[in-house]
């Protein structure tokens, strides 16, 4: 009967989303399951709904962690999330080591190896499921100068910091269970990520809109890294935190970055040219909150409220 | 008392996880090795607890134990850095650190905790028709105290205190369990003397 429940309540999911998000009318096409995987930390679910491949986390909890493919246009991104990771590139257009915390699908790690097939890429996933689900669903693949780890990303960033290991574009993507475990939203840790980071370095931190922690998380980077860029979108309720050490750049910096970018982007569907003036300094929360710390991160209380 | 011993395993316990997870991570084998070296030292302590009040048992060791497991909790807050960095140096895999991290910070006072429940057993039982029925109710008092610790800490201590207050909190909290049993026995001796000299005077 679980098993059961799980397969329908995926379906209504996937539905629900293709109605949302995609051009394939919602019902016409049924999602099937393809594949199920227990793991350590989750049960994992691919469904297909016509051509598009989905890797559902918790489907019986309904938590939104989930990442697409199309099959037959591999290529195209097809979620605001991991389109807007590419922002960064605005800021540092030409990284040639490059962090992903959380694969997930693989998405965003195998668009950096084909934007930038020179580029060292490492991958830190913490359920080797997910891994052997991207590979074999997901049409991720290792390759010389992409290697997936799976560890945990604070002690991977934290060892990596003190061999002074640098990269020169980091993505956060880590999320298990609700949210960004706690240990990763702490003050404590984006100090170790600054260790690994040069002065034009880019951080970009996947994180969502909603709830009280947003203003405690805003909080925590600002106190770790002075401004950043706070990059929303009509259309999602992620919010997508962009920073580097070095002052930010102008607006008008961006812009020519976007322009010169638009190209090579296209094909992954990635709007960079309307990205420019989605990058705002502005704060929007409330300061007044307590940052998070390592002695201080009730995350998933806080997220409740 | 026992109350306040389970109390304090389990708010020690939940802490456990923030406390290794800087350096260990979230993983599911970070809680497993704190979940297991708390059984352990558990264990252990309920062993040497029985052997121990075997032998001359008296409130005093009694509260040596709350006063000895305070004390070696301080490390803990003190030294966690101090511990836990050679430990992830030495070891790559987060699974054996996190192991041996939960060894140095929490075996000794974890297991000195242990020893608490069958010592005070043997303090309380009378006589053995009611052993068993003595056993039962500190066993249920501590693991009550043990629920409670446990929903307190997760539920509303973490989001009212840091965790180094926390931990002061239950450091505290053993502390004056071991004064008070102490008081208690000094108290209780001299009014037992009192009561003997008036009943030779009479």
């Amino acid at each position: 009967m679980p098993r059961q429940s799980i397969v329908r309540k995926s379906m209504l999911f996937v539905s629900a989303i293709s109605a949302l998000l995609s051009s394939v009318p919602a019902g016409v096409v049924a999602a099937e399951t393809i594949h199920e995987e227990r793991s350590k930390y989750r049960d994992i679910t691919v469904t297909e709904v016509g051509n598009r491949r989905c890797l559902l986390f918790n489907v019986h909890r309904g938590d939104r962690n989930q990442t697409c493919v199309l099959v037959n246009d591999k290529q195209r991104l097809v979620f605001d999330y991991t389109r807007m990771s590419f922002a960064g590139l605005l800021l540092n257009d030409r990284p040639e080591s490059i962090l992903v915390i959380g694969l997930g699908g693989g998405s965003i790690p195998l668009t950096f190896a084909d934007l930038f097939p020179d580029a060292r890429i490492d991958v830190v996933e913490i359920d080797e499921a997910v891994v052997s689900v991207a590979e074999e669903f997901f049409f991720f693949e290792e390759t010389e100068n992409m290697a997936v780890y799976v560890d945990d990303g604070r002690p991977f960033i934290k060892r990596a910091g003190i061999r002074r290991e640098k990269y020169d574009y980091i993505v956060l993507d880590a999320f298990s269970g609700d949210y960004i475990p706690e240990h990763m939203l702490t003050r404590e840790f984006l100090d170790e990520v600054r260790n690994i980071m040069r002065p034009e370095s880019v951080l970009v931190a996947n994180t969502f809109s909603t709830s009280r922690l947003y203003d405690h998380e805003s909080v925590t980077y600002q106190r770790a890294f002075g401004e950043f860029f706070n990059f929303k979108l009509p259309t999602t309720g992620n919010r997508i935190i962009i920073t580097q050490l070095e002052p930010l750049p102008p607006r008008a910096q961006l812009v020519e970055k976007a322009q010169s970018f638009a190209g090579r982007l296209e094909k992954y569907g990635v709007p960079i040219l309307e990205y420019p003036s989605r990058l705002s300094t502005r704060v929007d929360w409330d300061m007044s909150r307590r940052q998070l710390t390592d002695q201080y991160a009730p995350a998933n209380l806080l997220r409740g409220k | 008392m026992a109350f306040a011993s389970g109390f304090c395993i389990m708010t020690v316990e939940m802490l456990g996880a923030r406390i290794l997870s800087p350096y260990f991570g979230g993983s599911l084998s970070v809680w497993g090795s704190i979940i297991t070296i708390f059984m352990l030292a558990l264990a252990l302590g309920y062993l040497w607890g029985g052997k121990l009040s075997a032998r001359k048992p008296s409130a005093i060791t009694f509260a040596g134990f709350f006063i000895g497991a305070a004390v070696f909790s301080i490390p803990i807050i003190v030294f966690s850095d101090a511990i836990m960095e050679p430990i992830f140096m030495a070891l790559e895999d987060p699974r054996y650190g996190s192991l041996f991290a939960a060894i140095f910070l929490f075996f000794i006072p974890t297991s000195i905790l242990g020893m608490i429940s069958p010592y005070a057993v043997r303090l309380m039982v009378q006589n053995e028709a009611h052993s068993g029925q003595m056993a039962g109710l500190l066993y249920f008092i501590s693991t009550l105290g043990s629920a409670a610790g446990t929903l307190g800490t997760s539920f509303y201590f973490v989001l009212w205190f840091e965790v180094n207050q926390i931990l002061w909190g239950a450091i505290f909290t053993l502390l004056l369990a071991g004064l008070v049993i102490l008081a208690a026995h000094y108290f209780g001796k001299d009014k037992r003397a009192a009561h003997a000299e008036a009943v030779n005077c009479a």
